[in-house]
Formats: C-alpha cells, sequence, structure tokens
C-alpha cells in the first residue's frame, strides 16, 4: 500500500508556504531587526547601534502617545466586543424563531470593507448632520465633535468597532455553543442549577478555549488598527487617534525613516509578544480543555 | 410565547446593526440640499438614482473595479489552490519536522503585519515590482495564509483515510488524490476560505496604498480614498461610491452564505 517515501510528498506539498514563510516572514523579520539598528531613507544606509530605540523611548513623546491610544483602545474594545459577541451567539443559540436570518443580519456589517466602513461611519458621527447626534438629539443630549473633539474620538472608534460584534468571532462561538453536548446541561439542572449557575459552571469553561483564542487575536487585532484612523481621522486631533500602526506606516512611507519604523515594529512585536505570552501564562487559571482533569 | 422579549430584543438588535446600512443607502439617494435637511428625511423626497452614475463616473470607478476583481480573484485563487495543497501536506503525510513546522503555521497567525512590512517593500522595491500588481497577487500563491491552512487541515483530517488510501490502491498518484477526493469533498471548508479570502482581498488597503502609484491601477479601496479627498464634500456621492464599494462582498456572501456558516463549524473551530 505505502509507496515510496510518502514522507518526502508531504514536505513537497507543504514547500509553498515553507518558501512564503521564509521569504515573506522569516527573512524579513531579521531583515526588520537589523534595519532597526540603521538609519535608512531608501537611498543611503547608516548602523547607528541603538540609537534608534533610545530616541523612541526616551526622546519621542509621539510614541508614547500612540501607545497610550492604542492600549486604550485595545483595553476597551477587545472585552467588549468579545462579551458582545458572545451576548449575541447566546441569544441566538436559545432556538429561537429565524436563528438564520438574524445570524445573517448581525453578520453582515463586518462584510463591509474597512475604507467604506471608515467612510460610512465619518458620516454617521458627523457632528452637524450625523445620525448619532441627530439621535441623541431626540433625548435631549448630543451636540458632540465626535471626530473632532479628542475626549470622544478614541470612543467613537470604540463604538464604531461594536457594529462588528456580530462577525466571524460571534459564529465561531455560535458553533462553540452548539458544539457543546446537552447532557451536561441535563445533568447540571438535575443538580438543581439555576440558568446563571449552568452558564457559569457548564458553559464558560466549556467556551473557554474559543474565548481565548479570541482573545489572543482580538488584542493582536487591536494593535494595528490602521485603516479608519487614516480615513476617518488622520491620526487627530491633536493625535488622539494616532494609532500604533499608523505611526509605523507615517516614518516608514511618508517620512522615510524606514530604520525608525522598524526598530517601532520591532517594539510592537516585543511588546505583543509580552502579552500573548502573558495570556498563555494566566490561561492555564481559566482555559479548560475537554478531556482534561478539572483541577 | 416565553421568548417574545429575547425576539423582541433580536429584532431591535438587527435594527441597530441595518441602521448604518440603511442611512447611507438614504444618504447616497438624496440631493445636494436634502443631505443636509433638518430633521433627516430617511426616504428622500426624490429619489436620485444618478448619484451612482455620477459618482461612478466622476473618477475611473469602471477600471478600479476591473482591477480589483483581478487582484482579488487571483488572489483567492492562489489561497484555495495551495492553501489546500499545503492542509493536504500537513494532514496526510507523517514527515520529519512536521508538526514543528505546523505549530510554526499557527504561530504566524499571531505575528503582526508590520514587522515584515517594510523588507517585504524593499524586496519587491529591488525586483522593480512596485507600482504593479506582483506584490499584492504573488504572496497570495504561497500556502494562502495560516488561518485559510488550518481551517482547511482540519476539514480534511474529518474525512476518512479510507477514501485515499481505495483511491491510491486504485492507482491515483497523492495529486490526483488532493485534486479528485479531498477537494470534491471539501466544498464547505473551500467555500469558506474563498469568500474569506475574496472579502479580505477586496478589502484590502493597506497594501495597495503602499505598493500602487498610478491613479489607473488603483483598487477600489484606494480609489475611494482618493474619491474622498476630491469629493468629500459631497456626501451623498461619497455615499454612493462606498455602496459600490460594499455591495460585492454582500451579494458574494448572499451567494455562498449557507456553505460558509458550516464550513466554519464543520472545521472544529467551534469545537476546541
Amino acid at each position: 500500500m505505502k509507496k515510496h517515501q510518502p514522507g518526502r510528498w508531504g514536505f513537497i506539498f507543504i514547500l509553498p508556504w515553507l518558501l512564503g514563510f521564509i521569504f515573506f516572514t522569516a527573512g524579513p523579520m531579521i531583515a526588520s531587526l537589523v534595519l532597526s539598528f540603521t538609519r535608512y531613507d531608501l537611498s543611503t544606509i547608516h548602523f547607528v547601534g541603538t540609537k534608534n530605540y533610545e530616541r523612541i523611548l526616551f526622546d519621542e513623546p509621539l510614541f508614547w502617545k500612540s501607545l497610550q491610544v492604542t492600549v486604550t483602545y485595545a483595553f476597551f474594545s477587545v472585552p467588549l466586543g468579545i462579551a458582545g459577541s458572545l451576548a449575541l451567539a447566546l441569544m441566538l443559540n436559545q432556538k429561537v424563531a429565524g436563528e438564520r436570518i438574524f445570524r445573517t443580519l448581525f453578520y453582515l456589517p463586518s462584510l463591509v470593507p474597512s475604507v467604506a466602513s471608515a467612510l460610512l461611519w465619518s458620516w454617521i458621527f458627523n457632528a452637524d448632520n450625523g445620525l448619532l447626534n441627530y439621535t441623541l438629539g431626540l433625548f435631549g443630549w448630543g451636540g458632540v465633535e465626535w471626530l473632532a473633539d479628542e475626549k470622544y474620538t478614541l470612543g467613537a472608534f470604540v463604538v464604531m468597532s461594536l457594529w462588528g460584534i456580530g462577525g466571524g468571532r460571534m459564529i465561531i462561538f455560535l458553533a462553540g455553543l452548539q458544539g457543546i453536548s446537552e447532557s451536561y446541561y441535563e445533568a447540571a439542572r438535575l443538580d438543581g442549577a439555576s440558568a446563571w449557575r449552568q452558564f457559569r459552571n457548564v458553559t464558560l469553561p466549556l467556551l473557554s478555549p474559543v474565548m481565548f483564542f479570541n482573545l489572543i487575536l482580538g488584542v493582536i487585532g487591536a494593535f494595528q488598527v490602521f485603516t479608519q484612523a487614516y480615513i476617518m481621522t488622520a491620526g487627530g486631533p491633536n493625535n488622539a487617534t494616532y494609532f500604533y500602526a499608523l505611526a509605523i506606516f507615517r516614518n516608514a512611507f511618508e517620512y522615510f525613516k524606514l530604520g525608525k519604523a522598524s526598530a517601532l515594529a520591532w517594539i510592537l512585536f516585543l511588546i505583543l509578544m509580552g502579552i500573548t505570552a502573558l495570556q498563555f501564562w494566566a490561561s492555564k487559571r481559566w482555559v479548560h480543555y475537554e478531556g482534561e482533569a478539572k483541577s | 410565547m416565553k421568548k417574545a422579549p429575547l425576539l423582541f430584543f433580536l429584532i431591535l438588535l438587527s435594527v441597530v446593526a441595518l441602521v448604518p446600512f440603511i442611512w447611507t443607502v438614504s444618504t447616497a439617494l438624496k440631493d445636494d440640499q436634502e443631505v443636509f435637511a433638518f430633521p433627516p428625511r430617511w426616504i428622500p423626497e426624490t429619489i436620485q438614482w444618478g448619484n451612482f452614475q455620477k459618482a461612478w463616473t466622476a473618477l475611473p470607478f469602471t477600471q478600479w473595479v476591473i482591477n480589483t476583481l483581478v487582484v482579488t480573484l487571483a488572489c483567492t485563487i492562489g489561497q484555495m489552490l495551495t492553501g489546500s495543497l499545503v492542509a493536504y501536506g500537513f494532514s496526510r503525510f507523517k514527515f520529519k519536522g512536521r508538526d514543528t513546522l505546523f505549530g510554526l503555521v499557527i504561530a504566524t497567525m499571531m505575528l503582526p503585519g508590520q514587522v515584515t512590512m517594510i523588507p517585504v517593500f524593499m524586496i519587491w522595491r529591488e525586483l522593480r515590482a512596485i507600482d504593479t500588481y506582483w506584490p499584492l497577487i504573488l504572496p497570495a500563491f504561497f500556502g494562502g495564509g495560516a488561518f485559510n491552512i488550518f481551517l482547511i487541515r482540519q476539514f480534511f483530517l474529518s474525512i476518512p483515510n479510507e477514501l485515499d488510501e481505495a483511491a491510491m490502491i486504485d492507482g491515483a498518484s497523492y495529486l490526483r488524490v488532493w485534486w479528485q477526493i479531498l477537494l470534491p469533498l471539501s466544498a464547505p471548508v473551500l467555500a469558506t476560505v474563498g469568500v474569506l479570502s475574496f472579502i479580505g482581498h477586496w478589502d484590502d488597503f493597506n497594501g495597495p496604498l503602499i505598493y500602487l502609484n498610478s491613479p489607473e491601477k488603483y483598487t477600489v479601496s484606494i480609489g475611494l480614498r482618493m474619491f474622498q479627498d476630491s469629493y468629500g464634500s459631497e456626501t451623498n456621492l461619497l455615499m454612493a461610491a462606498s455602496l459600490i464599494h460594499i455591495l460585492p462582498t454582500i451579494v458574494l456572501f448572499f451567494f455562498a452564505q449557507r456553505y460558509f456558516m458550516r464550513g466554519i463549524q464543520l472545521s472544529g473551530l467551534g469545537g476546541r
């Protein structure tokens, strides 16, 4: 049955990925690390040691600003987004009439391309004629300069991100919920567990691997927000939406400081590695894998 | 009847999800004055279908849509083909280092694109490929992205090995098994990958922004950005142009929907 050396064929089949990994991922990562120790403007290149890093960390308030903007955004948008997606999935999982239609309607916003979405929300947030201020006006509020007043801009970005809670993440949660065997709930009910206790002690633990997956990718995604900031506010007002990815882009492709931009990129990479490692470490306390003895 | 409050709440949420669309369509169909009318009217007094034509012809949208379709379709084909080939390698063969390499595939999902962006740009610049579609298309033919490989591999693992073996007893080659046994059985996951890939590339802004310079080579996403610069004050036209960008993904989604949802569920992502 076994043909000669099937293993070699396996290796041949994964070769496209391996080559792509070498030329578009691993190689460029190393190159970007090397670049981060240089001053490079697409024509001349000088080795400058750790000067880029020193300057970024000790001599550039904008770096700290962009980090603060990005972390604040992630801090609100990721937990709210995950909670929102989970809530939608839980509702849809109640065998309610028209589940498929609701699922489709909730999914639609995540199909909107990011540039179109940015333009559409700019119009909704428009201070004078926007839908949001009009709606708030009906309740006697409003008049907020959503995209021009630095107190509100980041909040507007978080609200905009919540439009997408019915997207892929919700579908993944829903699939996870549907994968939980009914017998667990029956057992819990026999023990007299309330709906809340069933959620707390059956649903959440069994869903925790999916939560963990969404949390990791959610944080990484939040650190890469770019298009919205580029289109809607160009980082303003007063750098209130100067997201980290925008800082990298500007330094690289507008100021042509490619060495410094590479250093920024590597700092981002190290930060995300740190956060991700921390999450993996913390996950031992709250993520349960089925078939694993509960501690 | 117990579910009535839930149903009501779901309807309310659907309305919230849809309102931005309705608002956009409504704005796109208004004339210049009515856009700024207060209070806003949901249904325009006279529906300005001409706005779509105006937006479409103000800038070369026909060219941009063709450009974007070429890039997007090429990338989608590349990701489906090489993604499933790589997934075949990872799911059906044992070789040295396989699990380590698959771990690397998963790890790259967590890699922010910014870290590789600058050197990759330099490579394409060295190859004199700036302002061409190569930097946008070619990477899609190298494995098709970690998430896609993961999805397809999960799906392949759920297909019994006996099918492959039976085909090979009949003398089929490995490539034939992939093409004639596995792929036809994998419609749900391939549709999922296809839709995600199409939407992802149709949406792509960063790539065209960095690599394309000549307006006649633009894709819709950066074309729309140019439209914003030139006609930003004409909100009705801007919304009409945005709808041009939105519509194809929604149409595609409705066609592939049935497969699409099943693909994500079957691939076991929902499970563990």
